[in-house]
């Protein structure tokens, strides 16, 4: 019969080509892959990423050799039109399809919950009431900053040292950090790439999100919500370094804004604006 | 003499934009009446927004008023016998008024959509010619800005219409056997409601322009100046053409249809444009809400959406994307209709799993309304929420599955013919698997956070609509034109638009996903170095599409107007109804409705287990 082995050849060339292209992916391309490994949190993202693109790629594969198949096998040429076979569908193929695409969706689901659930991939902004402040309760020392997005900048408090306000953002290698993000105006979003940290920036909310640095170096800190017009302007770099730098920094940093400090409203998780006036 | 004199006086184009300008200037004083100068903000901006406000609603009542619509609600109030003005079956001048006839109602969104597509990809081009370096290069800030939210609200508004307006109205109607659409003045109303909305939005330019982005997040849009004002505007008379497009849809369907013509028997493409049109009515309405909230926050000084007097910009992000995420699958379910009433015309087979395809579709709609807060995974609320999103999210996949296998399906073993139209539903098919495939990284929480508002879920987006909808856009362009014109488009040239056009257009977006994942966020107005090649690339690539574009537009041209030479009565051997009567049809459609036998009719039976049930020959028009 040649319907049958038209599909066995398809079928063949298929689960061969996936066989040899999968693999190669998720080994090749997944270090590649972003966020990076500068946080537990972005390198949970970039396993993420893999796996996502390792199940995406027999799908890809699928529908490509399947077309350029019935091209290459099922086209017609010339003037006169030829009527196809009268096929209105197939029971088995149709059930198995459902079967399959239902099963890869909840699996993926339930790899996603189980990676958001699991600290060191979530990365997202979660609110004032987190899903899982999992470093609090294992009992580590976490350091909280505060994020404050304003038309068009980003300025960091650290309230355990006297709620120091600082135009940069340092913090620790392998200390769990408690992001809180909030906003004077605007909705902004804070995107530290290398963390793989990005949280919105809303007027009124404290957003938490949680990070642990895991090695020394710079990262990325940009605005990636539309904000106005210096929008594209808004990033700085932050910077991550050893324990002994960031407090010699800090204190450093304690002596330069003192002067400010002073005229800074105490440190709160969010400053509402006065509704006529501008925000502080 | 008299024909002139009938042309200029009356209820027409010309009386429309008098009435307009008038109810602009009414507006406008009664608003300044109402809000003077002695509030302090007024004083010290010297604008006004309730009296621009005032002065666009009144705008467009006049407009309306002068188009003729009141006339038939007016009398009916008044008791007397309402004068309908004879329907125009031919000439060139129905096309310029309010005109009940759906084949006219049909051009006219075809234009209109067109119009609006050309202005908005040519803000396209504006985009990538400011990306093509690093650096502020072309624009201001500020005119950066208002170009990406002409570009993207305009696309938003017009691609919604994009297919419905113009195919949906023409062709629906064809299809079932139907002499008119059920409500043939809501029909014309809903296209003079997107000229007014397109007009609306130009005003923008004069008044500063608008920095918000499509999306026009609260708070900041409470911030703008003038220009916010035009964008509300468009964007709520948007949503009202949007359910009145999708109200007559719906009704025409489901009561319009000739005898026979079973929901088992309704071509697919029927099933597209009524889910679309089902979710249309319910979607679009929140989004007219949401927008007289943000007007009332502008000019009435409430605070719906301030934080700290009672608002929340949280209520404004769910209010828009309740709407929105919706409304992207408005974007895609048309885009499938087509593909699959194509795929067998090209294939000589009928449709593969008709009833998969439509509970598909069927789902989609459904499940458009449980996923909205996927867009809000990193804003901060209902964190526990994100899995059920993420869920709902991933689930809309499935029904997507199924129109891809009905696809696949309908393309096994069938004689396919490589046409235009045909090449564009391929284009499709590729795309769209790629755009549906990165929309699971979206989907996903914790992938979500590096493509989050970066240029990845930009790249995503267009794959979906303009290498979805568009496409099958133009397969339906090149398919239709002869049945709604009568002349058939240039195969050679519509051959080579194709392929500039798909590989243009991945060569543009596939390099956005890699900025997007390297860390480029959209809306910027400059960027890091290291992204100055993949920009450089994408920008190129976009000039070429756009080159690929005017072939199109060179070719229309060309065929209707210079060559003009008229098309085959059924020139792709098309079994469904449309093509069973003349091309173009007359003003009843048909002298008689033909037989309705099952849709998708192709194919000769193997061997002689199936007898042939097929009830008329397609060919000679009744």
């Amino acid at each position: 019969m040649r319907p049958s082995r038209d599909f066995g050849r398809f079928l063949v060339i298929w689960l061969v080509a996936s066989a040899i292209a999968t693999p190669l992916v998720a080994i090749f391309l997944t270090p590649s892959l972003p966020p990076g490994v500068e946080a537990d949190d972005a390198a949970g993202q970039r396993i993420d990423n893999g796996v996502l693109t390792a199940v995406a790629t027999p799908t890809v594969l699928l529908i490509v050799i399947f077309l350029a198949y019935v091209l290459i096998v099922f086209r017609h040429t010339g003037p006169k039109i030829e009527e196809g076979p009268r096929i209105h569908g197939h029971a088995g193929a149709q059930m198995v399809w459902i079967v399959t695409s239902t099963a890869i969706v909840m699996a993926l689901f339930g790899y996603g919950t189980w990676r958001l659930l699991e600290p060191g991939a979530a990365g997202g902004g979660q609110g004032p009431s987190p899903l899982s402040p999992v470093h609090a309760a294992r009992g580590e020392s976490v350091l909280p900053v505060q994020v404050i997005g304003q038309q068009w900048q980003f300025s960091y408090r650290y309230p355990t040292y006297g709620g120091l306000e600082t135009p940069h953002l340092v913090l620790p290698v392998g200390r769990p950090v408690e992001l809180h993000v909030t906003s004077l105006d605007v909705v902004h979003s804070f995107w530290a790439y290398g963390l793989g940290v990005k949280a919105d920036a809303n007027p009124g909310v404290d957003n938490v999100a949680y990070v642990t640095p895991s090695r020394v170096g710079t990262f990325d800190v940009r605005c990636a919500e539309l904000c106005g017009i210096w929008h594209g302007y808004m990033f700085d770099t932050g910077r991550i370094v050893d324990e002994q730098r960031f407090e010699t920094w800090i204190q450093e940093q304690r002596r330069i804004f003192a002067p400010v400090l002073q005229y800074l409203p105490p440190y709160s998780r969010t400053y509402l604006p006065d509704p006529q006036g501008r925000a502080g | 003499m008299t024909v002139l004199a009938r042309r200029l006086f009356g209820f027409n184009l010309l009386t429309a934009i008098l009435l307009a300008a008038a109810g602009f200037l009414l507006g406008h004083w009664l608003g300044d009446r109402i809000a003077g100068p002695s509030l302090d903000y007024v004083a010290s901006t010297g604008e006004n927004d309730v009296a621009l406000a005032l002065g666009y609603l009144l705008g467009v009542v006049g407009f309306l008023v002068g188009l003729g619509f009141a006339n038939y609600p007016l009398m009916r109030m008044l008791g007397r016998p309402p004068s309908l003005p004879r329907p125009e079956t031919e000439g060139i001048g129905r096309y310029f008024r309010h005109c009940p006839d759906h084949k006219v109602v049909g051009l006219q969104y075809l234009v209109g959509v067109g119009v609006l597509f050309f202005i908005a990809g040519l803000n396209a081009m504006f985009i990538r010619l400011e990306l093509f370096g690093p650096g502020q290069s072309i624009w201001t800030p500020d005119t950066y800005l208002t170009i990406v939210g002409l570009h993207g609200s305009m696309m938003m508004g017009v691609m919604t219409s994009a297919v419905l307006g113009p195919f949906a109205n023409y062709i629906v109607p064809l299809l079932i056997g139907a002499r008119r659409s059920a409500f043939p003045r809501i029909e014309s109303l809903s296209f003079w409601l997107l000229v007014a909305a397109g007009f609306t939005l130009m005003t923008t330019l004069a008044l500063g322009g608008f920095q918000t982005g499509w999306t026009g997040y609260a708070p900041l849009s409470g911030q703008g100046a003038y220009g916010i004002d035009s964008y509300v505007m468009f964007f709520a008379l948007i949503g009202l053409s949007m359910t009145l497009l999708g109200i007559n849809l719906t009704a025409t369907v489901v009561t319009m249809r000739a005898p026979r013509l079973n929901w088992g028997r309704l071509p697919i493409f029927v099933w597209g444009v009524l889910t679309t049109a089902a979710v249309m009515v319910l979607a679009a309405p929140v989004l007219i809400v949401t927008l007289v909230m943000v007007l009332l926050d502008r000019t009435a000084q409430t605070s719906f959406f301030v934080q700290g007097a009672g608002g929340s910009s949280y209520l404004f992000e769910n209010l828009f994307w309740f709407f929105g995420h919706p409304e992207v699958y408005l974007l895609a379910l048309p885009g499938m209709g087509i593909l699959l009433q194509l795929l067998p015309v090209f294939t000589r087979k009928p449709l593969w799993g008709y009833r998969l395809a439509v509970s598909g579709m069927l789902g989609i709609a459904l499940v458009s309304f449980t996923v909205w807060q996927h867009h809000l995974f990193v804003s901060g609320m209902a964190a526990d929420l994100r899995i059920f999103y993420m869920f709902s999210t991933e689930l809309i996949s499935i029904p997507t599955g199924f129109v891809f296998v009905c696809a696949l399906g309908t393309l096994w073993r069938g004689r396919i013919r490589l046409t235009v139209p045909m090449l564009f539903c391929l284009g499709w098919i590729f795309n769209f698997l790629i755009g549906g495939l990165t929309g699971i990284y979206q989907s996903d929480a914790p992938s979500d956070v590096t493509g989050h508002g970066s240029f990845f879920v930009l790249a995503h987006f267009h794959y979906t609509i303009m290498g979805g909808l568009v496409f099958t856009f133009f397969a339906a362009i090149y398919y239709w034109l002869p049945k709604m014109t009568g002349f058939a488009l240039n195969e050679r040239w519509g051959k080579v638009h194709f392929w500039l056009m798909f590989l243009a257009f991945n060569s543009t977006f596939l390099p956005l996903f890699a900025v997007g994942f390297l860390g480029m966020p959209r809306r910027v107005v400059t960027y890091p170095e290291r992204f100055e090649f993949l920009n450089q690339w994408a920008s190129i690539s976009a000039f070429v599409l756009g080159v690929s574009l005017l072939i199109f537009l060179a070719n229309l041209v060309y065929t209707l107007v210079i060559a003009r030479v008229p098309a085959e009565a059924n020139p792709w051997q098309s079994t469904s109804l449309e093509w069973q009567t003349t091309s173009p049809p007359p003003a009843h459609n048909f002298d008689r409705i033909p037989p309705i036998g099952h849709p998708h009719d192709y194919g000769r039976d193997e061997g002689t287990e199936r007898p042939a049930s097929r009830p008329a020959p397609a060919g000679e028009p009744t």
